[in-house]
């Protein structure tokens, strides 16, 4: 085996620093570099950090075992030391691979989407910012990736959660429709604020880490993990549930996965990037990074998997019932996470990952298209409104599938790429998601029983939403008049989206199974690549009973929604053709099962009663009202009473400002005596200074 | 051979004649003389020392207090020129200006 040196190692600090430096260019001299160069320079950065991650790659093929970069000292206090160093095993590169491909290609997206984006919404300079977010956005997932303690991990996990923060408040003072309104910087606020819960869970996790194990280092920790799990299981337990709170926030579980949907609120590309392929995948990650503290107990293993099971057949009820586009993909991304998270509990961990990458490719790919197409809606509503002569009327909401329809006509390319992303989603052989999707299910099948069932159905209808969805924007008559209008976009973004379908095509490459006994030449290759961090793992393997049903169900739930939707499509204001057989439970599924009332119910609406306490009546009542005005103002007007007056004021506290400065001036009297002017008199007082002095040396 | 104590009362009672001239005396260039009697017995006391030490740093210091005094007395003489050009008199106690 050749050695670390001579190959690309120490290049890694290169993909957090050259976001960086991408971020930094376009902050000075953005302003006058005009969009195409700050396009350029942060596509760049980005595609940078992607080379490098290429090199990265090469080097573990040649190299598989980790290693540790050191890079900065970053915090030593007693026992604690903390170093910024990147970790480089096969983990850590798929997921740098991961975050700066799917990455690059939506940086270049973006640069078509947002010269679009920032006309519509009326502010040109914005640009500029878009592209620094999205480097800095970078520069962090990095950072989360690369680190090689909980500690560096938590930083990037921050952050991403500011990049999320900023991006979904992007058009801050305007609602998604551009109407001037607090709804998108509240959709930032909630993003933010859900996620705080879940990272107070992940930053306890830490602490009860460093208390247990005396350090953050990965593994430091989990060399110990053994003798912990057998001295003092509960440690394990704690570190793992709490760890899982964390998980729930970032990769939007139960019963954290209330931002994500909102998060929606901010550009396409950021809810591909951001709200999809990478920050979200965060959770999973640390589940995967932390898989030596999961594996040693089963229960924990079980909980974690009926949580992602549960999330993915609760999220994809909701998607079945959503009219905008982008809505039914963030629920369908709740959804797949919850496939991962599953997978990841399960111990299933190569599964994971691949579905991970996979989802990347075909999720960001459904994203970009569907903001292709809003923004193609948005120019057939631009043609309309100019040729009418009026401007913005009414509102138009070009996200919302009931305006849409037909558009396969004219939008043709981003219709097969469409095409081709949805049945990746809906794990049609031999696409990405087929193989990916049916790892997952068979770890299942093989060890949760209940799960695999969930996930099943929950895959189910995964293929029916995407398949209603299709139906619904593309095919039938266009339902409104800018439906008919709708242009299609420019090369820019339908390049990169060819470049998302390839991968979403082929991507199961990563990872072939064996087929009916055959392995095929390159088959295993995530496997046996993630073994050299994670363990030889059971390779994959197809079970005709699990790809065979789960194809099925495909298929079956496709059919259903060409009956539903596709036969006879929607007509223009008519109601959704399943809200009368389903009843309440459709009126649930539109409504999100109300679970964001319930919310506003259990937690918001008591937390505002407290803030109301403590401000109306804490603060204010007993804190302004009482102590300020009546304690400290009212006692001083008291002790103010009752000095003024003849004895206390004028013969005491006068009289002593008297007597001090009459005082002064006596002295002064006295001491002027001495200060004769005869040279003789001075150079006498020397003298007997200096024997006074001597004298005292001399005899003391 | 003399012994260092001798040399050293002769240098105290210069000290003493030195420090009187310069308290009781009124005439600046009196004053001056005396100021160079104390330094010269400063300068025996060192050498003295050096002898009985038998080192050399006590007779350097004099040569450095002999430069030092050669410097002031270049100094001071020019004081005094002035301050006569200006008050036709070298009495000390008629330069009580600084007073105030």
């Amino acid at each position: 085996m050749e050695t670390a040196s001579g190959l690309f190692f120490s290049l890694v600090p290169l993909i957090v620093f050259l976001p960086v430096l991408g971020l930094l260019i376009n902050m000075a001299f953005g302003g006058r570099m005009g969009e195409k160069a700050i396009g350029a320079v942060a596509s760049l950065a980005a595609g940078g950090a992607f080379v490098v991650s290429l090199l990265l790659a090469y080097s573990l093929s040649v190299h598989p075992e980790t290693v540790i970069v050191p890079f900065a000292e970053w915090i030593h206090i007693g026992t604690l030391q903390l170093d910024w160093a990147f970790r480089v095993d096969t983990l850590s590169v798929v997921m740098m691979l991961v975050v700066s491909g799917v990455g690059t290609l939506i940086h270049i997206y973006a640069v078509g989407y947002m010269h679009e984006d920032v006309r519509f919404k009326g502010d040109e300079k914005r640009f500029r910012r878009f592209f620094v977010f999205l480097n800095l956005f970078i520069a962090m997932m990095m950072i989360l990736v690369s680190g090689d303690s909980y500690m560096m991990l938590f930083v990037g996990w921050e952050g991403v959660g500011l990049c999320s923060f900023l991006l979904i408040g992007f058009w801050y003072e305007m609602d998604t429709l551009g109407r001037p309104s607090f709804a998108n910087s509240n959709a930032a606020k909630k993003a933010f604020i859900t996620n705080r819960v879940g990272d107070f869970g992940f930053i306890l996790a830490a602490f009860i880490i460093f208390w247990a194990f005396g350090s953050f280092q990965f593994d430091e920790v989990f060399a110990k993990v053994p003798e912990i799990a057998h001295a003092a299981p509960w440690v394990i337990v704690a570190v793992t549930l709490l760890m899982v709170v964390g998980v729930a926030g970032k990769s939007a579980q139960i019963p954290l996965f209330v931002w994500l949907p909102d998060a929606m609120a901010g550009p396409t590309p950021v809810s591909a990037l951001i709200h999809a392929a990478t920050m979200v995948t965060a959770g999973v990650y640390l589940i995967v990074r932390s898989a030596p503290l999961f594996s040693v107990n089963h229960s924990v293993q079980f909980f974690v998997s009926m949580l992602g099971a549960a999330t993915a057949l609760f999220a994809a009820t909701i998607a079945a019932g959503q009219y905008d586009i982008k809505k039914v993909l963030a629920y369908s991304t709740i959804s797949q996470l919850g496939f991962m998270v599953a997978a990841a509990g399960m111990g299933a961990y190569v599964a994971a990952i691949f579905h991970l990458a996979t989802h990347a490719f075909f999720k960001a790919l459904l994203f970009l298209d569907a903001g292709s197409i809003i923004l193609g809606m948005e120019r057939g509503h631009h043609h309309l409104a100019h040729g009418h002569g009026d401007s913005h009327g009414e509102v138009f909401d070009p996200g919302d599938m009931r305006n849409m329809g037909g558009l396969r006509e004219k939008m043709k390319v981003s219709y097969w790429l469409y095409l081709i992303g949805a049945l990746a989603l809906a794990g049609i052989f031999p696409l990405a998601g087929f193989w990916s999707k049916d790892e997952i299910l068979l770890d299942a099948y093989k060890h949760y029983p209940t799960v695999y069932w969930m996930l099943t159905v929950a895959a189910f209808l995964t293929a029916f939403y995407m398949g209603r969805q299709i139906w619904m924007v593309f095919f039938g008559k266009p339902r409104t008049e800018v439906a008919a209008h709708a242009e299609e976009s420019p090369r820019i973004m339908t390049v990169p989206l060819m470049v998302l379908a390839t991968l979403s095509v082929l991507g199961g490459l990563l990872n072939m199974a064996t087929i009916l006994g055959f392995t095929l030449p390159g088959s295993h290759l995530l496997t046996e690549w993630l073994g050299h961090t994670l363990g030889e793992a059971e390779a994959g393997e197809l079970n005709l009973i699990v790809a065979g049903l789960s194809t099925l169900f495909a298929l079956l739930a496709i059919y259903f929604s060409w009956l539903i939707y596709g036969k006879k499509p929607l007509a223009t204001g008519q109601l959704d053709p399943l809200k009368k057989p389903l009843g309440p439970v459709f009126f649930g599924m539109e409504h999100k099962w109300f679970i964001d009332e319930a919310y506003q119910f259990l937690f918001i609406n008591p937390y505002r009663a407290i803030s109301r306490f403590l401000a109306d009546k804490v603060d204010w009542a007993f804190w302004h009202d009482w102590f300020h005005d009546t304690v400290i103002a009212g006692g001083y007007n008291w002790i103010s009473q009752v000095l003024l007056n003849e004895y206390a004021d004028q013969r005491g506290i006068d009289a002593f400002a008297n007597a001090l400065g009459s005082g002064t001036k006596r002295l002064s009297a006295m001491m002027r005596v001495w200060q004769n002017g005869f040279v003789r008199t001075y150079a006498l007082t020397l003298l007997v200074g200096v024997i006074a002095i001597l004298g005292y040396l001399l005899l003391k | 051979m003399v012994p260092v104590s001798y040399y050293l009362v002769v240098s105290a009672i210069m000290f003493s004649i030195g420090a009187m001239g310069v308290l009781i005396r009124r005439n600046a260039l009196v004053v001056f003389m005396s100021v160079e009697l104390m330094l010269n017995a400063g300068n025996l006391a060192f050498v003295a020392f050096a002898r009985m030490h038998n080192t050399f740093s006590g007779q350097l210091f004099v040569f450095f207090v002999m430069t030092v005094a050669a410097a002031e007395v270049a100094v001071g003489l020019a004081l005094i020129v002035t301050i006569f050009r200006t008050k036709n008199s070298i009495n000390l106690d008629q330069m009580n200006s600084l007073k105030g």
